[in-house]
């Protein structure tokens, strides 16, 4: 799934698949930190985004 | 090819004769040249009305499940990698079917060969490798392996997998060091220029579903277009849902997509939808090691769990 929306040409950092146990509380902050850092560098989405105006 | 109809036409009397089938599913001949169409025929008499040529480009898989009782099925090597499809997701039943199998040289590009006119084509016949196009101002002749579907000049299975009787003797296949050149050149591509290909491909597009309809992939009772409660996507002109109805379409044939080209035969506006396809079959056969169809015993890799499936995408 990954792999067709970067062939479209949606960044890949904007995907992110992980596993976590609701016992890994640590590893959930380091995830979420790691893909907000990865998306903000990126930039706001502009493909595939549906305006209603 | 020719010799092969004669064939296709004795099979299918005798089976209908003594009652073996009751339908046999085939081309005929269409309206206009360059034209065929899916026919069922029940009867001896009507076996004149099969044809089989270099413009049987729509895919017969598409019409063998949901019918009654046991028919016969003219199949091309890709067709018959979609009736295993079938079978394998329990579309229909192996006894159900009975396969004629046509070894394929390729069905030809109309629409590559409709520019090479100014005005329309009146006129079309083929003997071997050479096709003869006539217009009301010229005739044409050409080499049909100039002008063959892009899907068919990368077919590494022309013969036919899975088949009761051969219409005609099998053909050598071909082996390509790049089974898929169209894929790496959009890969070669930056984010932004896979994203104009991809704009740029669909612009046209009239969300006819002709493309879904000619698919045998495609036969679910309630497609996700078109549902309405939730409505996964809209149903307008909207670039986004376009996009979100090709893209999706496109996943749920990962792994099941045999590059047959029906869903670009059947396009009016001359849309090449195997760019979504393509880019999954390659990973298909890269990720899994795994081609569409050549295996009635085995399960489509998005469908079954083996421990040694890649999973360096999760972190
Ligand atoms: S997506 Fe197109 S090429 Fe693939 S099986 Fe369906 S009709 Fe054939
Ligand atoms: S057949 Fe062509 S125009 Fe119609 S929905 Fe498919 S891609 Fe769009």
């Amino acid at each position: 799934m990954g792999n067709l929306l970067e062939h479209m040409g949606i960044e890949r950092d904007r995907l992110h698949f992980s596993w976590i146990s609701s016992a890994e509380a640590t590893k959930f902050v380091d995830v979420v930190k790691e893909i907000s850092e990865k998306v903000r560098a990126l930039g706001p989405n502009k493909k595939l985004v549906k305006d209603y105006n | 090819m020719d010799t092969c109809i004669k064939k296709i036409r004795e099979l299918s009397a005798e089976l209908l004769e003594k009652g073996e089938v009751q339908k046999v599913i085939g081309f005929a001949q269409g309206t206009i040249p360059m034209a065929t169409s899916p026919i069922a025929i029940e009867s001896k008499q009507d076996t004149e009305k099969l044809v089989f040529n270099s413009t049987c480009g729509l895919n017969l898989a598409n019409y063998a499940s949901k019918q009654k009782g046991k028919v016969a099925i003219i199949a091309k090597g890709c067709d018959s990698r979609n009736i295993v499809t079938h079978i394998v997701e329990n579309q229909i039943q192996r006894d159900q079917i009975y396969i004629i199998g046509v070894p394929c040289t390729g069905m030809v590009d109309k629409s590559k060969i409709a520019t090479l006119f100014e005005d329309e084509i009146t006129g079309f016949t083929e003997d071997g490798n050479t096709l003869r196009v006539t217009s009301s101002s010229r005739e044409e002749i050409l080499k049909k392996q100039d002008y063959l579907r892009e899907n068919c000049l990368y077919c590494t299975h022309k013969n036919p997998i899975l088949y009761d009787v051969l219409a005609t003797e099998l053909v050598e296949e071909q082996m390509l060091e790049k089974p898929f050149p169209d894929v790496d050149r959009i890969e070669a591509l930056d984010t932004d220029a896979k994203w104009q290909h991809f704009e740029n491909l669909t612009k046209n597009c009239i969300r006819c579903y002709a493309c879904r309809n000619a698919c045998p992939l495609c036969y679910c009772p309630t497609c996700f277009v078109d549902e309405a409660g939730p409505q996964w996507v809209g149903k307008g002109q909207n670039k986004t849902d376009v996009n979100t109805f090709h893209y999706l379409r496109a996943f749920h044939c990962a792994g099941r997509c045999t590059d047959c080209g029906a869903c670009v035969e059947a396009c009016p506006m001359g849309i090449n939808v195997r760019d979504f396809t393509r880019k999954l079959n390659k990973d298909a056969l890269e990720l899994f090691g795994w081609e569409a169809g050549l295996d009635i015993t085995k399960r489509p890799p998005l469908d079954a769990y083996s421990p040694e499936d890649p999973d360096d995408f999760i972190k």
